[in-house]
């Protein structure tokens, strides 16, 4: 399988978020707004592909039995540098998204692609599964942040587009996230199918 | 396998404990930014530095920040931050008053308010919105929700985040004047001084006016008499 194709696996025929349905907790819980979910994804895009490579470059080293928490160990590493670089460099993306980075810690699809693809393939192939599963997942989570945005409240990326009272608050809200969700979900199964 | 998991996790820990070193001078530096930034919104036009002491007093078991502003030695106003449980978790606020404890603006620091509903408490009591809380005294009158009888206009759909956020107003207001009651009432008589430095020949010089003491004090030609 060459590095193309891993990429758009991720994006496409794999994307962990309409196919596989790995990380759901961050998925619903930060798509309120487009920009949110964008946020939330280039920070897992980041982790994604810094532990994969690093995973993969040291798969050898590791027993079999502490694979496990020797994953989960580089994983929260990274995810706690990217947290006080973020908070030191860009407060104001930090202000917005800070309580979800440590979430990413537990986001499924880090250990599901270390476990799945990293641990088995090398650095160079590991590296294009991290960029084709993060940005599946950006995709996946900005998409999902605009309709309910969109729908919630009339606005794209902070952009009015009608009036506000014409939004449905319950898209901005938890319920909105699973019913926006399930059609999306669908959409993509429909469109794979034609 | 002990060694192995040791050494990951120990690689891991220098690491981390290098990057913390690195990142904690800017971290500190933004978040005292970003206080720095709110103080100016709520308390505007002051020429010392605000943040660097802030005075913290306690009512009613509570603590508060009060972080005062003056220009040119002269105490204008200052920013209090109050914290109350709002409907998703704690909200904390940071009120302006002038020193007469009309509220200027406000920022709101943090919050869990839901999204859509009582997230728009951040802009719904500022200036030229439905809910305008500025210029407003809680001490002449303490804010309270239409609905429960009050002044202001609670935000659609969010009545206990819009009660949470008035009370957290008002009891920055309590840490504001019961704590100051020197700040107080040194205000006061600078307010005085104020008329009485504004007395020309026993009258009003509206020329030296500033107009909003003349305003609050009404600069009356008897004030000016009397302090003759």
């Amino acid at each position: 399988m060459n590095n193309f194709k891993i990429l758009m696996n991720g994006i496409v025929k794999e994307n962990p978020t309409f196919v596989l349905l790995l990380g759901m907790c961050p998925t619903l819980g930060t798509t309120s707004s487009a920009i949110n979910g964008m946020g939330m994804g280039l920070a897992t895009l980041f982790v994604l592909i810094c532990s994969n490579v690093v995973i993969s470059s040291i798969k050898k080293l590791i027993p079999d039995m502490v694979r496990i928490p020797a994953f989960i160990v580089v994983i929260a590493s990274f995810v706690t540098l990217l947290q006080m670089i973020m908070q030191a460099y860009v407060p104001a993306l930090y202000a917005t998204l800070g309580l979800f980075i440590p979430l990413i810690v537990v986001n499924c699809i880090l250990l599901g692609r270390a476990e799945a693809f990293a641990a088995k393939n090398g650095p160079l192939p590991s590296f294009f599964d991290g960029l084709g599963m993060g940005l599946g997942f950006t995709i996946a989570l900005t998409v999902l942040g605009g309709v309910r945005e969109f729908l919630g409240t009339g606005k794209l990326f902070n952009i009015a587009i009608m009036p506000e009272q014409y939004g449905m608050l319950i898209f901005v809200l938890a319920p909105g996230a699973f019913i926006a969700l399930g059609y999306l979900i669908a959409i993509v199964n429909k469109l794979k199918k034609a | 396998m002990v060694i192995v998991l040791t050494g990951v996790t120990v690689v891991a820990g220098a690491l981390l404990g290098y990057v913390n070193e690195l990142t904690k001078e800017p971290i500190a530096q933004a978040n005292a930014k970003a206080l720095s930034d709110a103080i100016a919104v709520v308390v505007p036009g002051f020429d010392n530095n605000p943040a660097e002491a802030p005075e913290t007093v306690e009512v009613g078991g509570a603590i508060y920040k009060i972080y005062k502003a003056t220009k040119g030695g002269e105490f204008i106003g200052a920013a209090v931050e109050s914290s109350t449980n709002g409907f998703g978790g704690a909200l904390n606020v940071l009120v302006g008053f002038d020193k007469e404890g009309n509220i200027i603006d406000y920022s709101l620091l943090s919050h869990s308010e839901t999204p859509g509903l009582g997230s728009k408490a951040a802009d719904w009591f500022k200036k030229g919105s439905k809910g305008d809380i500025t210029g407003m005294n809680p001490g002449t009158k303490a804010l309270i929700v239409n609905k429960d009888g009050g002044q202001v206009d609670a935000i659609t759909a969010s009545t206990i985040t819009s009660r949470a956020f008035l009370q957290a107003v008002n009891n920055a207001y309590a840490a504001y004047s019961g704590q100051n009651v020197d700040g107080i009432s040194g205000a006061t008589n600078q307010v005085t001084e104020a008329v009485s430095a504004n007395c020309k020949d026993g009258h009003c010089d509206t020329a030296n006016c500033n107009k909003v003491n003349c305003k609050n004090a009404e600069c009356p030609d008897q004030n000016c008499k009397n302090k003759k």
